[in-house]
């Protein structure tokens, strides 16, 4: 098992690398930042030339490229435009959107698996039928429109909840904004459920713990339930991912100053030490969860050995 | 046991995640309109650049930077006449050589006295190259600034020869040239005063600056917000008339506007496009739409063969008249734009230079006579037109694809207008700066300081430093040159206009609409008005 973890720990170096490569060649492609910085008016040459050199923006791409890795294995993510450090910038923004997506991600876990649960094992009846509907609405409506509308019915129109987050974003700010980002995977998590409970529920080992007598809810929890969460699992880990990258639309409606729109303005602004400093991040906690997944799986099916 | 461990290690991973989430804490903080006695909560954007005050160039710091300092002069909110602040006096002979008197018993609110020192100390700090300050050029008609600001190679000296300290509260300036409105230009924040400890911590100065204006800063968050008090020993007379101002950073400018209706905010200083069909109903009388010192063009690439060959300018002036201002700016921006009548804004009056008759006919749609003037141009190059902008922000998308159809519908040639968006400001920018687009593009224009120079040598003087379609008109130079030298304020301006003149018949750009400011306050505040930079004139509001 720690071989295991190892060997997967291992394995992300080189797909860090390339993803950096990748990310970095991209993001410098969108061409030159330093002429927005000066707003309408022309840059100064000798001044662009000064900051073009400071920002190694002189060199060509490839020296660009180990120069920042270099830095990056230091711990230096460079600098955004405003004289901030990225590192900065990601302190304040990472645990604000990790919250964001724990948030989400619980509401998915509950919500989605219940239903899931319900639907899947009162197959074809009314309940089935109607989350089916209801996931098929959730799914096709965009997010930026269940956000203004829930932001507007619960923060402007009611007034339960304040319609923006404050700068700390605290766990109870971050319900609603949890809601409206966790709302399409909660229907894909709802959906992936109810096929699997529905198809497992017929399987042998459920006929055999039903013939031995055990109670249903038993049957349900220890093993329907705990073999049908496997491609369960994998979506949600793959989409903590997707989350935590995906949440530009949410974060802005609900003014979250998180990863979302740190990313937003360093694109705007063609700012690559904040772009690819995030998203490099961000391919981190993609593959750490993905190697979470794995592991899950056999906790969840002891069938799965990894050694 | 093997399922235990497999557990255990999912456990631990799952711990380190929710750990890593409690960090940042769930302190309860009271944001929102409410907070404090006379404490107005506003919108921000995070400033681009640093805030200093010759490397802020954008209207978010710009905005900060107008409580926290005052400059030699200060353009009055209301008719932009540029009026002394800590000046006390300019004298000069020929326009080329002032000496400037400071007023004294004034200091920043660490209690430094501001003298000539700290002017003379700002301007050569904000001059110099190695100092990277988006603001340079505003040094650049001092004498010695090619010694501080070499084109290339390093600087030759650490101060201006043109600025000498000749007592504690009087120095001497040398201008390159003659430039008689110079003065003028000085309400500028580019020109604020700079205590000694921006030079000697400057981390930590800005971390939170210290300036000579009627607020001081109490807690700078970068990227969340500022919290700005009333500074009571203020020597001014414009003291603030409300308790402190706290800018938040908002992600969206139409969740400002939602944080504003629904009473956790005070003041919106932009009110988004898609708001504008509701502002009236959700506001009211606390809806301020006003013209502003903005101007948006379409600037022609004269530098490409095509557009600059003899008789080109009638298909430029066709062009200019098969646009229908007037329905765009009423459909599209729901009149938060004026259509243009020349190349300035109504912003600057009647006074400083604006004129609703230089552009005349040039500017009224006409589609049979566009059609005319086009033909007798010789048609569009290649038989077609290509519009490029940013489409990241302001509706640009929008209104290129309005300009095309009004083309199109004019010339009755089918689809010859095209739009060519740009995803990014910055790359916009890039292809504008290096002279690639080979069509008319947008240029928008905000003016530093009310002053009719600003709308027009910046921009169309030869070789001026934004003059991106590369007019030259020996005629228009020689008029500018003039104005400049023109010691008698109206007389200067009516060289201008004449210099504008030349532009309505060349039509290097074509002069769409003037940008209006807009923003929306809550029922809290009274007095709240936008000066000509479209900023809230911040020290006036006052707070029931």
């Amino acid at each position: 098992m720690g071989r295991y973890v190892i060997r997967r720990l291992l394995q992300m170096i080189p797909v860090f690398i390339g993803s950096t490569f990748l990310i970095f060649f991209m993001v410098y492609a969108l061409g030159d930042p330093v002429a927005a910085l000066f707003g309408d008016k022309a840059p100064d040459p000798a001044t662009a030339a000064r900051i073009r050199k400071d920002l190694f923006l002189d060199q060509p791409l490839w020296k660009q490229y180990l120069h920042y890795m270099g830095q990056i294995f230091q711990g230096n993510f460079g600098t955004a435009f405003n004289g901030q450090p990225v590192t900065e910038l990601m302190a304040s923004a990472f645990p604000v959107t990790l919250r964001l997506t724990v948030v989400a991600i619980v509401i998915e876990i509950v919500f989605g698996i219940t239903l899931g649960v319900i639907s899947g094992l009162r197959r074809g009846k009314a309940a089935d039928t109607s989350v089916l509907v209801m996931t098929l609405v959730v799914i096709s409506v965009p997010t930026f429109v269940t956000g203004y509308l829930l932001q507007y019915l619960f923060g402007v129109k009611w007034g339960w909840v304040k319609p923006t987050v404050s700068p700390d974003a605290p766990f109870s700010e971050l319900i609603l904004p949890g809601i409206v980002l966790a709302l399409v995977s909660l229907a894909y998590v709802t959906r992936l459920s109810r096929t699997s409970i529905a198809e497992n529920a017929k399987a042998d080992y459920v006929r055999t713990a039903t013939a031995k007598g055990l109670p249903r809810r038993r049957v349900v929890t220890r093993h329907l339930l705990r073999n049908s969460l496997i491609p369960v699992i994998t979506f949600i880990g793959t989409d903590i991912g997707a989350l935590m990258g995906g949440a530009i639309v949410t974060e802005r409606i609900f003014n979250i100053h998180g990863v979302g729109y740190q990313l937003y303005q360093g694109i705007l602004r063609n700012n690559s030490p904040t772009v690819v400093g995030f998203v490099t991040i961000l391919v981190i906690v993609f593959l750490l969860a993905n190697l979470l997944v794995d592991l899950l799986y056999a906790v969840l099916d002891p069938r799965i050995r990894y050694a | 046991m093997r399922g235990a461990t497999h557990a255990k290690w999912a456990a631990c991973a799952v711990a380190v995640a929710l750990t890593a989430t409690a960090c940042g804490g769930d302190s309860d903080s009271s944001g929102g309109g409410g907070e404090g006695a006379g404490i107005i909560s506003s919108s921000w954007g995070d400033p681009q650049n640093p805030l200093e005050p010759a490397n802020t160039n954008e209207v978010q710091g710009g905005k900060v930077l107008d409580m926290l300092f005052r400059g030699l002069k200060r353009y009055d909110a209301k008719t932009g006449a540029a009026e002394n602040m800590l000046a006390e006096k300019f004298e000069t002979t020929d326009s080329q050589n002032f000496t400037i008197t400071v007023k004294s018993g004034w200091k920043f609110s660490n209690d430094e006295p501001v003298t000539a020192q700290s002017f003379v100390d700002a301007w050569n700090y904000g001059a110099d190259v190695r100092n990277k300050q988006n603001n340079s050029p505003f040094f650049s008609d001092i004498v010695g600034y090619q010694d501080v600001h070499p084109a290339t190679g390093e600087p030759t000296a650490k101060t201006m020869k043109g600025l000498v300290v000749t007592g504690s509260n009087t120095f001497t300036v040398a201008l390159k040239e003659k430039f008689s409105t110079w003065p003028q230009t000085l309400g500028y924040q580019a020109f604020s005063p700079l205590p000694k400890a921006f030079f000697t911590d400057h981390a930590g100065w800005l971390a939170k600056p210290v300036g000579n204006g009627p607020y001081m800063v109490d807690s700078y968050t970068k990227g969340t917000g500022m919290k700005m008090r009333k500074w009571d020993a203020y020597p001014g007379t414009d003291k603030a008339q409300n308790g402190g101002v706290d800018l938040k950073v908002y992600t969206d400018n139409n969740t400002a506007y939602t944080d504003l209706i629904s009473g956790n905010l005070d003041l919106v200083d932009d009110v988004p496009a898609q708001q504008l069909k509701n502002v009236k109903n959700d506001l009211g009388d606390r809806y301020i739409n006003q013209p502003a010192l903005i101007i948006q063009t379409l600037t022609f690439p004269l530098y490409d063969p095509q557009w600059s060959k003899p008789g080109t300018e009638k298909v430029r002036l066709g062009i200019s008249r098969a646009i229908n201002r007037d329905e765009i700016t009423k459909q599209i921006f729901q009149e938060t734009r004026t259509s243009a009548k020349d190349w300035t804004s109504p912003a600057l009056g009647e006074k400083g230079g604006f004129s609703a008759t230089i552009c005349g006919d040039a500017c009224v749609y006409d589609p049979a006579e566009a059609k005319k003037l086009i033909q007798e141009g010789g048609g569009l190059p290649g038989g077609k037109v290509t519009l490029t902008s940013n489409v990241d922000t302001g509706s640009h998308r929008d209104w290129m694809d309005a300009v095309c159809n009004s083309i199109n519908n004019a010339l009755g040639e089918g689809p010859v207008c095209t739009v060519n968006p740009v995803g990014t400001f910055a790359d916009f920018r890039n292809q504008q700066s290096s002279y690639k687009l080979t069509g008319p593009f947008r240029s928008g224009w905000q003016a530093d300081y009310p002053l009719i120079q600003n709308f027009l040598q910046p921009l169309y003087y030869t070789g001026a430093s934004s003059n991106y379609g590369k007019f030259s008109n020996p005629e228009f130079d020689k008029l500018v040159d003039q104005a400049n030298q023109e010691s008698d304020a109206a007389k200067a301006i009516a060289t201008f206009q004449d210099a504008e003149k030349i532009l309505a018949e060349q039509m290097p750009s074509i002069p769409l609409w003037y940008q209006n400011g807009s923003a929306g306050y809550s029922e809290r505040l009274t007095d709240v008005a936008l000066n000509q930079f479209s900023v809230p004139v911040y020290d006036e509001i006052k707070v029931s």
